[in-house]
């Protein structure tokens, strides 16, 4: 295990002690704070490790956020519901990536954007069995109490971050890793040393989207209303593409740290500035791209004591 | 006779989605930058015209000469102080970048208009034709035959003026232009203006027939996407067919299967496109 990766550990752990100091808005801003942490460290699998830029994020969350609505709407537990949607999530990703992974650069980026829109049409227009556009309402999980369910939302939603952190961890030292280094590197190249780049590509695509699938099930399970467009929101896709430039492309521990950061900016932007706050993020976005284009994680190398070299 | 009413409806359709792609095309073409403010642009058009109608009483038709000029400037300016700064970048950074202005640009419009729909009803109102039993509203039939118009302006433009000629040196070769002596960088702001001055124009031709509201801005950006894929990147007639063939589908998907799905068919054939035929109908095989 490398420092970075315990750093990334430690910094997990930390989250987890959140209740012991806050009511239920610390709850509430942990729990969302897990959330985009692991959106930022599934869309890093895909766009940082094999270099596509995907905008498929929200299609996947919203697809889990439905299928655990609909499956906990049909009585299954929610415990079934959520793992049924990631491994559901899996496999459609891995599915539909063999196809639109062949693309590259631009084409790639819009294919990926076009999904969400197929995605919440489709659920738009299947009204019988999603709500359609009024939504969809989903039983409370307990009646514990409103402190209680928060306080379980957010640990459920710190597992699951855990989860994905150890999973981005070993696959960013296995051979999978590797191999996505090496097409994010030079895809011909890799092709022509014998790396089967669409098996690759696809298991990142469905890593990618797994556990953004069963973010989106606590999510909805969490909130217990989804409609279609809160949770095929694109502003879903965009914000781990902010949190990992913001953080530093291809760095785990440097893309939660984004993920953090960014929810609490948000937060401030969103307490000082309600009319006008989607503008701030946009000055942000730009701010960022001019000024810090590799992240927060390239200010580390000891710069205030040495003159920074460029990445 | 429903069969010609389709036809003739997308006929006129796809004609504007031509018009609203045409300058998204030009961008992504010349300066391979997925320009996602496009949207936003038609939106602030299509207000353009709303207000000086409203409050100046300056017919729309006018409106198109007022916003090609200004939308021009403004494309020339974003593209010379910030888009340049990251040209280079990898496909994430100007794709992120351009999204960031959009959200800024769509912010400050429903702060300054309000997210009401609003309506360019014009007055008196100028009626429809029938031939037979086909109906086309007049309004309509200008708007298309405007965009049509701007979409031949264009045309000509980049074929017989020397500017238009280096635009289509740089879209070509970046390299070779450089060489003979062409300067990449006014030729990369003219193309991103000359882009937003379409968009604008479309806006102003949108505010006729639909209702304006900074909430189609992601419509019109998704028209754009499909129509560049269909027909191929960076060239006129490419657009034009791209246009009509999203407009034919739509049509007929939506006469046959309900229009409710229209929107999802329009992307399915966007996917299917980009896997099979991603130069698009009369695109080029190495163009993109």
């Amino acid at each position: 295990m490398t420092r970075v990766n315990l750093a990334l550990l430690i910094l997990i752990a930390c989250v987890a002690s959140l209740p012991l100091f806050g009511g239920a808005y610390a709850l509430r801003v942990g729990t969302i704070a897990c959330m985009y942490a692991v959106f930022a460290l599934s869309w890093n699998i895909v766009g940082g490790f094999a270099g596509y830029p995907s905008f498929a994020t929200a299609a996947f969350f919203g697809f889990g956020a439905y299928a655990t609505g609909i499956l906990l709407n049909k009585g299954v537990p929610l415990s079934v519901a959520v793992i049924g949607s990631l491994v559901m999530c899996f496999l459609l990703a891995a599915a539909l990536g063999t196809v639109l992974l062949r693309l590259r650069g631009h084409y790639f980026a819009i294919a990926s954007l076009s999904l969400v829109e197929v995605f919440r049409e489709m659920v738009n227009n299947a009204t019988d069995l999603t709500g359609g556009g009024m939504g969809l309402n989903i039983p409370l999980a307990s009646g514990s109490g409103i402190l209680a369910d928060a306080t379980f939302f957010f640990y459920a939603m710190w597992a699951l971050l855990l989860i994905a952190a150890v999973v981005v961890m070993i696959v960013s030292a296995s051979k999978l890793g590797f191999g996505l280094n090496c097409i994010r590197q030079n895809e011909t190249a890799s092709n022509m040393v014998g790396l089967n780049s669409t098996l690759y590509k696809s298991v990142a695509f469905g890593l990618s989207a797994c556990f953004v699938g069963a973010a989106g099930g606590i999510y909805a399970a969490w909130v217990h209303y989804i409609d279609p467009s809160d949770v095929f929101d694109i502003l879903h896709s965009v914000k781990p593409i902010v949190m990992a430039l913001m953080g530093g492309l291809g760095s785990p521990l440097g893309v939660v740290c984004g993920a953090f950061v960014y929810l609490g900016l948000e937060e401030v932007v969103w307490r000082n500035y309600i009319q006008i706050h989607s503008g701030v993020l946009g000055l942000l976005i730009i701010m960022l791209l001019l000024f810090l284009p590799h992240g927060l994680i390239s200010l580390r190398s000891g710069m205030f004591w040495r003159k920074a070299k460029h990445v | 006779m429903l069969a010609v009413q389709v036809l003739v409806n997308a006929l006129v359709l796809g004609c504007l989605y031509a018009c609203i792609a045409i300058g998204f095309s030009l961008v992504w073409g010349v300066l391979n930058v997925i320009n996602l403010i496009h949207g936003s642009f038609i939106v602030l058009g299509a207000y353009l015209a709303w207000g000086a109608y409203q409050w100046l009483g300056i017919s729309p038709w006018y409106a198109l000469v007022i916003a090609a000029p200004l939308f021009f400037a403004f494309g020339y300016l974003l593209q010379r102080l910030l888009l340049n700064r990251v040209i280079s970048a990898p496909v994430l950074v100007t794709l992120t970048l351009t999204f960031g202005l959009d959200l800024i640009l769509n912010n400050a419009m429903i702060y300054y208009f309000k997210a009401d729909y609003r309506k360019l009803t014009l007055s008196p109102p100028t009626g429809s034709i029938s031939l037979f039993d086909v109906v086309v509203p007049v309004d309509r039939l200008i708007a298309t035959a405007s965009a049509l118009a701007l979409t031949g302006l264009l045309y000509l433009l980049l074929r017989r003026s020397k500017v238009g000629r280096a635009i289509v040196a740089v879209r070509l070769d970046r390299d070779a232009a450089v060489l003979m002596g062409v300067d990449v960088k006014s030729i990369y702001a003219i193309a991103f203006g000359l882009g937003a001055a379409l968009a604008g124009c479309a806006g102003v031709l949108m505010a006729l027939i639909f209702p304006i509201s900074t909430l189609t801005s992601s419509a019109y950006l998704g028209k754009a996407f499909v129509v560049c894929v269909l027909g191929g990147l960076g060239s006129v007639s490419g657009a034009l067919a791209g246009g009509l063939l999203l407009a034919l589908v739509e049509g007929i998907g939506s006469t046959l299967i309900g229009p409710a799905h229209a929107t999802t068919l329009s992307f399915v054939l966007l996917i299917i496109f980009l896997v099979v035929r991603p130069q698009g109908l009369l695109g080029r095989k190495g163009f993109e």
